[in-house]
């Protein structure tokens, strides 16, 4: 089972933003240990390198940490968690509204559409 | 760092044809490299150079700081385009012909890989499938603990699911300290275990650079921008 990839764009970056919305998400939790560079090579179907540099990438966003000898694990640090999230919620949103925009929908019509699902109406 | 692999000016001709063109380029350890191009390019030539089975017509080819030779071929695992074992053998012959001529073969994680693929050790290699003798050899190539591997055309003949495999095989058996050298013209299949390439056309080194910052300057893939390359050979 490989990751499907978009071609065009640098595979590492798009490595990053899959491990960083798989922590966001709480699918390796706070404190977790991350897979080792080569299970998730394996798993992506992509070359150890590529992995390696999505993982430094992610160190330096300080959402991952490097243990001596240990691999790496998920930052314990809540702080960055939150921040990283909400840094992923207005990236979000700010896609949303750009389309919402473009259907030419205004601010008043998004609220009620967005109530209008929050509260178990419609989810298509 | 000294490179695995190092090519200055090398030529190769084969009578009055000329497969290799004067070609300098050297390759980092630790780097799974694509050596890229069309067929009749010079990809199996340079390889053949690799591992010591031809000999320049001029320049110099270093593996591992080396002539081609004894000592290299010790630390090479060489993937030819073809089958060399004969076809009575039985997989379990294959098995014991690598573990008498390589030292660095690691038996039983190639049985671990046969076994995986459910091959046989008994079985004829007559009795198999081109496909499964093809990863049969990938195989016994990828359990030796080399220092560069030259991967002729690896895909070539194989399906889909084959392929992957065949991918799989090579990530997961390869070491951060060893290099693998890849030759093909199928560049969408290999593309993303790429760190790096090289484009040959007609004997030359035509672009050599990093496959990321292909696609973070071009916004295209390996394979695109390949295409885009080789369609204005074409037109001259």
């Amino acid at each position: 089972m490989s990751w499907a990839f978009d071609a065009s764009r640098p595979i590492f970056t798009q490595i990053t933003e899959r491990l960083t919305e798989d922590i966001l998400c709480g699918r390796y939790p706070p404190g977790s240990r991350l897979p080792s560079v080569r299970e998730l090579a394996a798993e992506a179907a992509v070359n150890p390198n590529t992995v390696q540099r999505a993982l430094t990438e992610l160190e330096n966003a300080g959402l991952a940490v490097g243990t001596r000898g240990a691999g790496r694990c998920v930052t314990g640090d809540a702080a960055v968690i939150a921040e990283a999230q909400r840094t992923m919620a207005v990236r979000l949103s700010q896609e949303y509204l750009q389309r919402m925009t473009a259907l030419g929908i205004g601010a008043e019509e998004i609220g009620s559409i967005l109530e209008e699902i929050y509260n178990g109406g419609k989810t298509q | 760092m000294n490179a695995i692999l190092e090519c200055k000016n090398l030529t190769k001709r084969y009578g009055s044809f000329t497969a290799l063109d004067d070609v300098s380029f050297s390759i980092e350890p630790g780097r799974i490299f694509g050596l890229l191009g069309p067929n009749g390019s010079g990809k199996t030539t340079l390889i053949k150079l690799a591992s010591g089975l031809l000999t320049p017509t001029g320049g110099e080819l270093l593996v591992d700081g080396k002539h081609p030779g004894t000592e290299t071929k010790a630390v090479v695992s060489y993937l030819p385009d073809r089958c060399y074992f004969g076809s009575w053998m039985t997989v379990r012959g294959c098995l014991d012909y690598f573990q008498d001529f390589y030292a660095d073969f690691d038996r039983p994680r190639a049985e671990d890989m046969l076994e995986k693929l459910g091959v046989q050790p008994q079985i004829r290699l007559n009795a198999l499938s081109k496909g499964s003798r093809e990863k049969v050899q990938l195989v016994l190539v990828m359990a030796r603990r080399a220092k560069l591997y030259l991967l002729d055309e690896p895909i070539g003949g194989v399906d889909p699911a084959a392929r992957d495999y065949i991918l799989n095989t090579i990530i997961s058996n390869y070491s951060e300290e060893s290099s693998i050298i890849i030759s093909t013209h199928l560049i969408y299949d290999v593309e993303k275990i790429l760190d790096a390439y090289v484009f040959v056309n007609a004997g030359r080194i035509v672009e050599q650079g990093m496959c990321d910052t292909v696609r973070q300057e071009t916004g295209k893939s390996l394979d695109e921008h390949f295409r885009e390359v080789f369609r204005c050979y074409e037109n001259r």
